[in-house]
């Protein structure tokens, strides 16, 4: 059984009145347990809409979400039982930060799922360690800490109910590359330390290439493509007509064929086309 | 040629602050008119806070800035340094202040008291010249971010500064978002000659700059053309930066033993370095 399964899922903003718009049309996606999901598509495209149908902050106006078999839309009970299953980390995470210590922000999700006080402790110096948020700043406001810091606090307490489903919507956006490369990489350890499901949005191609097995291409409100990396940036136009791009690294490689290089036709990622590049190089094949 | 905007040895502290960590920590560059200039640095290395120094919303410490000979802390000044630098923040939302894109854009004209006429054709260009105009009617919430980080251009524009600072302009949008607006700065720089000082993450977006500043610590460790920049690899990763992909690309075929020479930027430029080097 999917983790995930939308069915003919349809969301109409303001439907009947005359600022109506249709946000996802149609929308069959099954996603398994221990998947990781690269949602990528141009702004407005549907991407957001969609990840608030996977733990009901949004409920379709048509079709199903299904998880783990579970219809969301069925009783209010079991919607929020899903909540803690489905953890959403929202676009600048750092604005929702609210207690007066970083302690306190973390076990905030723990604490409403009414766990005994020993679990909850547990929980956020777990969460806490896999996104790196050392022990010695508990007891700090969050407002002191500086804007990567923040982020990964605020990744960390939803980190903290345990989900096995983890979306984050654009997690990276406006840190600097260490601090992308860093975030991503904790994302990477909890994926693969618990199995959970990781559903990534971002308008970086080249985060999602090195991180996502899968990717769901959305335009306007379509899920229009959806496949491995290796199928949807092999479709460079295609991508650049909806808006997107392919990883620079895509462009060299198949500048690399026009020029009678014999590399893999898709190559996505700075290690896949060195190596390519490499074993050229050591059988001395004729260019 | 004479600089537009020079900072000579500039500190500052934000207050409440650490006395011992300084924003800014002896910050020297000179910025020549009608270039475009890239500034990088890791999140807290002082580039946005030297940002707000260059049209005077924050005053130095101690050291002095002087666009176009003007020195910032000369309050007589200050208007006419706000006239010759203008700024484009990160989030296009945050500096909307009207519901229809020409009113947005006629805003700072309007305060500066110009005449009704002058304000039609100075808004006018301003919204041909980011590829607007088409727009001028809409409402900015409903325009894409590219479209609303276009329209903020274009409000910076209407003033006619000779120098515009952009600090993240593209940290919220998507690919194509993110080429329009990087696309239209460089426009304005190649063709109508006005200084471009862009702060940015993305490494790609240095690629065509004729200047790259890199600051750490409150103070510029780094500059050069892109090519000198991104050619001392290990420099920018010890101050947290990466390099364009296809830099590293071929900084790690080089550290594999290939002989192929470092300083490829493009797509293109990579592509041959490559081919030859396998030839």
């Amino acid at each position: 059984m999917p983790t995930i399964k939308t069915q003919a899922l349809t969301h109409i903003y303001s439907q009947g009145s005359p600022f109506e718009s249709i946000a996802l049309e149609n929308i069959n996606i099954e996603i398994s347990q221990g998947e990781f999901v690269g949602l990528i598509g141009h702004t407005g495209s549907g991407k957001s809409t969609f990840v608030q149908h996977l733990n009901g902050l949004l409920l379709p106006t048509g079709g199903r979400v299904l998880l783990d078999g579970v219809d969301l839309n069925s009783s209010k009970k079991l919607r929020h039982e899903m909540r803690f299953k489905v953890g959403l980390v929202f676009q600048y995470p750092e604005y929702q930060l609210f207690e007066d210590t970083v302690y306190k922000d973390i076990s905030f999700g723990p604490r409403n799922m009414k766990l005994s006080k020993a679990e909850i402790d547990e929980r956020v110096r777990e969460a806490a360690g896999f996104v790196g948020v050392p022990e010695e700043i508990f007891e700090k406001s969050p407002l002191e800490l500086s804007g990567g810091q923040k982020r990964r606090v605020a990744i960390a307490g939803v980190i903290a109910m345990r989900p096995s489903v983890l979306v984050l919507d654009e997690p990276t956006a406006g840190l600097d590359p260490e601090g992308c490369e860093s975030i991503l990489k904790n994302i990477c350890d909890y994926h693969e330390a618990t199995g959970a499901t990781v559903i990534l949005v971002s308008h970086s191609m080249e985060d999602i290439a090195r991180y996502a097995s899968r990717l769901i291409v959305f335009v306007d409100g379509h899920a229009a493509m959806d496949g491995s990396p290796e199928e949807i940036f092999s479709q460079a136009d295609r991508l650049r007509t909806i808006g997107l791009d392919v990883p620079v690294v895509t462009d060299i490689a198949s500048r690399l064929k026009q020029l009678n290089i014999d590399v893999p036709d898709c190559c996505y990622t700075i290690s896949q086309l060195k190596s390519a590049i490499l074993s050229l190089k050591k059988e001395g094949a004729p260019c | 040629m004479k600089p537009i905007i020079q900072v000579k040895d500039v500190y500052f502290r934000y207050e409440g602050d650490d006395p011992l960590s300084s924003a800014l920590n002896g910050t020297t560059l000179d910025i020549e008119q009608g270039r475009f200039v890239v500034i990088l640095g890791h999140n807290g290395s002082g580039k946005s806070t030297l940002a707000k120094h260059l049209n005077g919303i924050l005053l130095p410490d101690k050291g002095c800035i002087l666009v176009d000979g003007m020195d910032t802390r000369d309050e007589t000044k200050l208007l006419e340094i706000r006239r010759t630098v203008g700024m484009v923040f990160q989030n296009p939302d945050n500096q909307m202040v009207a519901s229809v894109v020409e009113d947005d854009v006629a805003f700072a004209p309007e305060n500066l008291g110009y005449p009704p006429e002058e304000i039609r054709l100075r808004v006018d260009e301003a919204l041909k010249l980011v590829d607007m105009y088409d727009y001028r009617l809409h409402s900015p919430h409903l325009l894409s971010g590219g479209q609303k980080q276009r329209v903020a251009i274009a409000g910076v524009i209407a003033m006619r500064p000779r120098c515009i600072v952009l600090d993240e302009p593209t940290a919220m949008l998507d690919p194509a978002g993110r080429h329009e607006v990087i696309d239209t700065i460089k426009r304005l720089c190649r063709e109508h000659g006005i200084t471009i000082i862009l702060i940015t993450h993305h490494m790609n977006e240095a690629i065509d700059a004729d200047r790259v500043f890199v600051m750490s610590n409150g103070k510029v460790v780094s500059e050069g053309t892109p090519k000198e920049v991104f050619s001392n690899v290990e420099a920018l990763k010890a101050e947290g930066l990466t390099v364009p992909d296809s830099v590293e690309l071929i900084y790690q075929l080089r550290l594999a033993g290939l002989d192929i020479p470092k300083e490829a930027l493009t797509v293109e430029e990579t592509a041959q370095a490559i081919a030859t080097a396998l030839k």
